[in-house]
């Protein structure tokens, strides 16, 4: 446990003095907000069309993220360290996907002000979509936490975390953007109309986190 | 494995092939609905089955790699990926036929059964560029049989998704629960089934025969050179190259 608070300190702390990610994703999140302006040609958006563009922008912005969440330990004997202090693997993937997560949540924060800003969505219940941005968010982070080893430790870093993570996160963004369609609408259709997939988005970040866990320690093994 | 043995069962392919096309062809009745368009079932069914089965051994090799880093299982759990990755485009092809001759649409979004499998065939397709970019040998085969293994998790969850998800237009070719298939095409899913199942299993025995050759024949190769080199036979068995396995 101090290990897990001690690994997410030094990541929060690296983030904090060098601004390399969240900046980065909040930039992207914008710069494809405006894209989407002109590309659809739309000036406000509503529905499953606003949970589509805010789902698929979090996710493009969480691969950045995901392509430099092990970068300091390849650069900076990172990796080395971990196995001399020795640092249990469940440890390391809970303290990653942790950190996953702060960056998405503050990167959410600004993207959805940025998108209320820009695309003046209705909006039925902040709660309910605050809920499934953050499984959203988890799914990405426990998927990516997995991913990100792999991906730095390959020869082609960049290139194979998008094509891993996008098929691994498709039935995550269906349950998302099946509770965040209804939620982008002036009034919130009934309970039972969405629950299935908000059980199914829980049952998911559940299930690769149980994964990950699981199998962190072949991971990291070398 | 032996060369004899892989020709014994590419020999028992080809007859239950023959059997199964045989009642396809001469034997089962058109179904009533559909007629003669149905029949590619008899291909499309067992293709998507084995397909799946071939990815959870997949995963299952993989995790034995992890457990006891046998080269072997890692070898194993690349060629039953390899040889299901190449079902999986035959799913998608004969699926898509069927679908545009009895819906009238190459591709239906709305169907979840196909959406998913697509989702399924586009996360194996990534275990190539996955594999291929690892140089180091002994890392390849571990992230392989990682990924192996969480895929092969995947697939189960990914199909008990879709069955608890509604669906109104792909059949439930075993459903049992409106009855189910009548006798005459039972009996015919299942040889062919018992085919494409030994399709399979003689398709990733050759692969894994040629393989083992291949390596064998650079051991002695290696042998040979160094003996000539330094004058006596290095009893040393080089590590096999894991780029090799399946460079091809």
């Amino acid at each position: 446990m101090s290990t897990y608070r001690a690994l997410v300190a030094k990541d929060l702390r690296v983030e904090l003095r060098t601004w390399q990610s969240v900046p980065a994703m909040a930039l992207l999140a914008v710069g494809t907000f405006v894209l989407f302006r002109f590309g659809l040609d739309r000036t406000e958006l509503e529905g499953t069309l606003a949970a589509g563009i805010l789902l698929v922008t979090t996710l493009f912005a969480g691969l950045l993220a995901v392509n430099r969440l092990f970068v300091p330990e390849r650069e900076e004997g990172g990796f080395e360290t971990m196995r001399l202090a020795p640092v249990p693997a469940a440890a390391v993937f809970l303290a990653k996907a942790t950190v996953l997560f702060v960056y998405l949540a503050i990167f959410g924060a600004i993207t959805l002000a940025a998108f209320a800003f820009f695309f003046t969505p209705d909006i039925a219940s902040l709660p309910l979509l605050l809920l499934v941005i953050l499984l959203f968010n988890a799914a990405i982070s426990v998927t990516g936490a997995f991913v990100s080893p792999i991906a730095t430790n390959s020869r082609s870093r960049d290139l194979l975390v998008p094509i891993l993570l996008i098929p691994l996160l498709v039935p995550a963004i269906v349950a998302a953007a099946q509770v965040a369609g209804p939620v982008f609408n002036p009034s919130l259709p009934a309970f039972s109309s969405y629950s299935g997939w908000l059980i199914a988005a829980v049952l998911y970040d559940f299930v690769f986190a149980a994964l990950g866990l699981a199998l962190y320690d072949f991971l990291l093994d070398d | 494995m032996t060369a004899r043995s892989v020709l014994y069962l590419a020999l028992a392919t080809i007859a239950a092939f023959a059997i199964g096309f045989g009642l396809v062809f001469f034997w089962v009745p058109n179904e009533a609905d559909q007629g003669f368009i149905q029949k590619i079932f008899y291909l499309h069914v067992p293709l998507a089955i084995v397909a799946l089965v071939g990815f959870i051994v997949g995963g299952i090799h993989g995790l034995r790699y992890l457990t006891t880093r046998d080269a072997n299982h890692d070898v194993r759990s690349y060629i039953a990926i390899h040889i299901s990755v190449i079902f999986a485009v035959g799913v998608l092809i004969t699926g898509a036929i069927w679908g545009k001759g009895a819906w009238g649409k190459w591709w239906v979004w709305e169907e979840p059964t196909l959406v998913s499998f697509l989702i399924v065939a586009l996360l194996y397709c990534t275990y190539y560029p996955l594999r291929f970019a690892i140089e180091d040998r002994e890392r390849q085969a571990r992230y392989a049989s990682l990924f192996a293994v969480m895929a092969g998790a995947f697939v189960p969850l990914n199909f008990a998704a879709v069955r608890m998800a509604e669906s109104f237009l792909h059949p439930r070719t075993l459903a049992t629960a409106e009855g189910g298939l009548p006798g005459s095409m039972k009996l015919t899913v299942l040889v062919c089934g018992i085919a494409m199942a030994l399709l399979w299993v003689t398709l990733a025995r050759t692969e894994l025969l040629i393989k083992t050759t291949r390596w064998r024949m650079r051991r002695l190769e290696r042998e040979l050179g160094e003996a000539g080199a330094a004058g006596r036979p290095s009893r040393v068995a080089p590590v096999v190259p894991p780029t090799e396995v399946g460079s091809d």
